[in-house]
């Protein structure tokens, strides 16, 4: 969500965020909802303050101590041998933490390029599978092709929030194109993935939607005959079946 | 610091300022590769981590596997802990909690819980915190603190910290109308901190 957007947030909807700041110290939320949350309390000091207090009292629920057993000690000991931490955050900060996005960037940023690139190779490697669409040389014309083409569907799944997902499917193109509008960004080390399912059940991975609250994305694959896409929390770098419920499905008609 | 601050479990026998401190000086020298402090810090940590995760996974190999994804990430990101945002226990076992929710909620997991759902729910009523938390000074505050929760709210707050349930399932395990229950663990936790004398 923008700065732009919180500050046009009502007084009940910033409400009904904050109220979620208890269930997000405990971890109660599931992954949209702590997407949304998170992306609130980018801009949000009060809450980020409240929060900080909240999990300050459930650490004191966790009063059980187990002892672990002793090789557990020596595989960690060993475990970070292998693991350089992180530095630390040295951006500029006018507000309390303003660089979450960039940090986001930097962390997700590279499996995302791999992703885009991966893209671009799986679309390189259709357009040359199917000549016939020799005008098919970028994504962007894939997907100005779906979303002019005159058999083009339009299925929209609306959020609570006021965010919105699209999904435009051209069964002469045999590709589909998502949009998001207001989209709060993946939980920390997650992605949004995309997936269609074929007639036959089989649901494969579409690709990965960008970080950003407005996208425009071809799905990979083929959408000629797909009766299904869905968008689900995924690890970053997705994987290679949903592992969560989708947080959005459009049944496409045939 | 704030003698409020809760101490690390390696020391049961009291919560002291100074181990707080002493914990997230380790925490700092972890952040610049310091192995022997991160290895101080394990052995003052361990235990309390290792108990949540038993708690909250309840398959003793996968709380190990849990433990040892926690510390991994502790480790890696160290230098992300900020002591004017909180303590480092709070630190240490948020990135605990949300290791073990994230395995209680993986889909592998969640065809395991569904079968012992009715278990688990029926074990929760004699299992509470209260009754378990008695080995230390720092638990008997909490049970004490415990007791200044509605029926409702310890019963919200328990099924979401132990059960990895989000505030939608704890609402419906509880029969409360939808939505209210993140309201009872938010005013719950409050009471909590208020009363423990903890936060901001």
């Amino acid at each position: 969500m923008t700065d732009h957007d919180q500050t046009n947030e009502t007084r009940q909807e910033w409400n009904d965020v904050h109220a979620l700041s208890g269930a997000y110290a405990v971890d109660a939320l599931d992954d949209l909802e702590r997407a949304r949350f998170e992306s609130h309390l980018r801009n949000c000091p009060d809450c980020r303050e409240e929060v900080d207090g909240l999990r300050e009292a459930a650490a004191f629920l966790a009063v059980d101590p187990v002892e672990p057993p002793a090789r557990l000690r020596a595989d960690i000991l060993a475990g970070i041998e292998a693991i350089r931490p992180l530095p630390p955050v040295v951006a500029p900060e006018p507000q309390s933490e303003p660089d979450d996005g960039r940090r986001r960037w930097l962390t997700t940023g590279a499996p995302l390029l791999v992703a885009a690139a991966l893209v671009l190779v799986a679309l390189a490697t259709t357009a040359w599978l199917r000549p016939w669409a020799d005008d098919e040389s970028t994504p962007l014309t894939a997907t100005e092709r779906v979303l002019t083409a005159d058999d083009a569907d339009r299925f929209v799944q609306r959020f609570d929030d006021g965010s919105r997902a699209t999904v435009v499917v051209s069964r002469s193109e045999g590709r589909a194109v998502v949009l998001t509008e207001d989209m709060a960004p993946a939980p920390e080390g997650k992605d949004y993935q995309l997936w269609l399912q074929d007639p036959s059940g089989d649901i494969d991975p579409a690709g990965l939607m960008p970080d950003q609250a407005d996208a425009t994305v071809l799905l990979e694959g083929d959408a000629s005959d797909a009766t299904w896409a869905g968008i689900t929390v995924e690890p970053d770098g997705g994987s290679p079946q949903p592992t969560t419920d989708p947080i959005a499905e459009f049944v496409l008609d045939a | 610091m704030d003698p409020g601050v809760p101490a690390p479990s390696g020391s049961p026998s009291g919560a002291s300022a100074g181990a707080a401190a002493e914990l997230a000086e380790l925490l700092r020298r972890s952040a610049r590769g310091d192995r022997d402090a991160f290895a101080s810090l394990y052995d003052a940590m361990a235990a309390r981590v290792h108990g949540l995760a038993v708690r909250v996974v309840r398959d003793p190999a996968q709380a190990e596997e849990v433990t040892q994804e926690a510390f991994l990430e502790i480790w890696r990101t160290a230098s992300r802990f900020d002591a004017d945002r909180g303590s480092a226990v709070s630190w240490v076992l948020t990135i605990a909690h949300r290791k073990a929710v994230d395995r209680v909620r993986s889909a592998e997991a969640a065809s395991r819980r569904e079968s012992t759902y009715h278990q688990q729910n029926q074990s929760i009523d004699h299992d509470s915190t209260a009754d378990a938390a008695q080995a230390s000074l720092e638990a008997r505050r909490v049970r004490a603190a415990l007791t200044q929760l509605t029926d409702v709210q310890r019963e919200a707050i328990e099924l979401a910290y132990f059960g990895g349930y989000t505030h939608t399932e704890v609402a419906a395990l509880l029969d409360l109308p939808v939505g209210t229950a993140k309201t009872r663990i938010r005013d719950g936790l409050i009471r909590l901190r208020d009363t423990i004398g903890v936060g901001r």
